[in-house]
């Protein structure tokens, strides 16, 4: 049941208890009380709004990094990882298997920013090899969701 | 186009189909075209477009140069996969070389089957409401149409004892379309063995349109050729449109004992040829990596269904559960309306566009058909905007039963 409801809220955060328990089929109150607990277990982080910001006029620079470390003993790469999420311009952090360790993404208002950010902050960081900045040119797809998606309705208004 | 005059082009044509009806929604669908803002319910499709894998497979055969003839009963390979499939999800063995022909569309496959076995005068029983062009195509075939109207009572079924009621000497052909368009209604297990029953009885034919039989809510697909003894009296009609989203590419196809396919694709060689290329290879493709994306469409279909059916009920109308297709055949009956003044009305004052239950048979009054092949979003302002609407219908008649 879990599974189902958390399939519908992450394609819609905006749904409420009663409506994913009539597209279930479930009780109200059930429904009600999982997602009241799957948010209190930190399951459900949090309601999430994908936004185009090229089309609210309100463009930021991103960058993607790939960021070679050297893995400490015992605590391996959560260290620097959590040395790296800590900072606010940094979007996500992923550990990648491959030719480079952490995959950081970074935001900011100006690609100097970014830049800044990079050379003066995540490159200095012991631990740090090296790093790649890729800039993010233009956004086609994220989480599922094609931005401008050319495939209208193109049905029929009326049809038997 | 200069006409001579004195030439009367009408009096040229069959009477036949002259004295066809038109499309009984044609004069709605002009209104709702030329309405703006419209969100419309009335759709008769999948609002997925093909997944891309199945498209991908088109471009890339384009590519390889797939652009001739295939064989007039369709490319061997997919023959073989329709057979392969028939087997693994209905239990149905059939010989890909002789049993299965690829058609255009399930509609090409109900007209050759028809025709194939209706000799002038020979009744054809259809269970109404039901999808618009059994009674045409029989009419054409020289058939006489039967009308056996199904009832929200019987839950849209056919029912073996109502079927029996209409069977004469002259009957030759019962047509099943099960999942129903429009009502949505399934037959269970007892009522198709009852009906079964009754063609063994009374030595009839069954033709079934089983295009919807992916689409159920309620357990496995069923098809009625897997009854004990009806495969050879059953020429099976299904295709790919509903199940894998590819109305546009027309591509069905046709089950049948030997002699009938043999028969079948005499008329479909002479008029048809073969169907095309690109869509047979994008069918190959939905067979054979097309599952996951049924279960994914047919999980979607449900929650939308129990969402309008919920709300439908909520606004006061009468609404049978749906457990198959992609419809909901509500009853207007508490509005006090008819369903043509139903459907005009609530598209002129709230904008959203319903199929009156009369395009599918006179069973059909009193009720209306909304496709929730739409989006959850389009669904909910769909029901928002249908809620205000038959709120002020009942309290309209509420006032003039008072008054009354």
């Amino acid at each position: 049941m879990r599974k189902k409801i958390l399939d519908l809220l992450e394609q819609n955060g905006k749904l409420t208890a009663r409506e994913i328990a009539v597209m279930l089929a479930l009780p109200v109150d059930q429904v009600a009380k999982e997602i009241a607990a799957m948010e209190q277990e930190k399951v459900i982080l949090r309601y999430h709004t994908l936004i185009n910001w090229e089309k609210a006029g309100d463009e930021e620079v991103a960058a993607l990094i790939d960021v070679k470390v050297t893995p400490q003993r015992d605590v391996g790469f959560d260290e620097i990882a959590g040395r790296i999420y800590r900072y606010p311009e940094v979007k996500s952090v992923f550990l990648m298997s491959g030719s480079y360790d952490l995959s950081v993404l970074v935001q900011g208002s100006s690609l100097k920013e970014v830049a800044t950010f990079v050379s003066q902050k995540l490159a200095t960081l012991e631990h740090v090899q090296s790093t790649v900045t890729h800039f993010i040119l233009k956004r086609y797809k994220q989480d599922g969701v094609i931005f401008e998606d050319q495939e209208a309705d193109r049905r029929q208004v009326v049809q038997p | 186009m200069t006409i001579t005059y004195g030439f009367e082009a009408g009096r040229f044509i069959n009477p036949a189909v002259k004295d066809l009806p038109p499309s009984g929604i044609r004069r709605f669908f002009d209104l709702v075209a030329s309405t703006k803002g419209v969100i419309s319910l009335g759709v008769g499709e999948p609002d997925f477009v093909t997944p891309w894998h199945i498209r991908d497979a088109c471009v890339q055969s384009l590519e390889r140069g797939y652009t001739m003839y295939t064989s007039n009963y369709g490319t061997p390979e997919l023959r073989r996969a329709i057979a392969a499939y028939l087997e693994e999800r209905f239990g149905l063995s059939y010989n890909p070389a002789t049993q299965i022909m690829v058609t255009i569309g399930a509609s090409e496959a109900v007209d050759l089957a028809l025709r194939t076995i209706i000799n002038p005068g020979d009744e054809v029983l259809i269970p109404e409401p039901c999808y618009v062009s059994y009674r045409p195509i029989a009419q054409l075939a020289g058939g006489v149409p039967v009308t056996v109207p199904t009832t929200l009572d019987d839950a849209f079924a056919l029912t073996a004892a109502r079927l029996e009621k209409y069977i004469t000497p002259r009957t030759k052909v019962l047509v099943l379309c099960f999942p129903n368009n429009p009502t949505g209604a399934v037959l269970q297990d007892a009522e198709m063995q009852a009906i079964a029953g009754l063609v063994r009885k009374y030595n009839l034919l069954v033709v079934s349109d089983e295009i919807y039989a992916e689409l159920r809510y309620d357990g496995q697909p069923r098809s009625f050729a897997s009854l004990p003894g009806m495969q050879e009296r059953t020429i099976l009609v299904s295709g790919f449109s509903k199940a894998f989203a590819m109305t546009g590419w027309r591509v069905g196809y046709v089950a049948a004992h030997p002699d009938f396919l043999a028969a079948m694709v005499k008329i479909h060689q002479y008029t048809i040829l073969c169907a095309p290329v690109m869509g047979q290879m994008a069918a190959l493709e939905a067979l054979h990596h097309g599952r996951q994306d049924i279960e994914r469409m047919v999980a979607e279909y449900d929650r939308r269904r129990r969402l309008v059916v919920s709300r439908l009920r909520e606004m006061g109308l009468e609404c049978f559960e749906p457990r198959g297709a992609f419809y909901v055949f509500p009853s207007i009956e508490a509005t006090g309306l008819t369903a043509a003044a139903f459907a005009e009305e609530l598209l002129q004052e709230e904008r959203v566009a319903v199929v009156p239950g009369p395009a599918f048979g006179d069973a059909g009054e009193g009720f209306i058909r909304c496709s929730y092949a739409a989006s959850l979003a389009e669904l909910t302002e769909a029901m928002n905007r249908m809620e205000r609407f038959v709120a002020r219908r009942l309290t309209c008649k509420h006032r003039a039963l008072a008054h009354g």
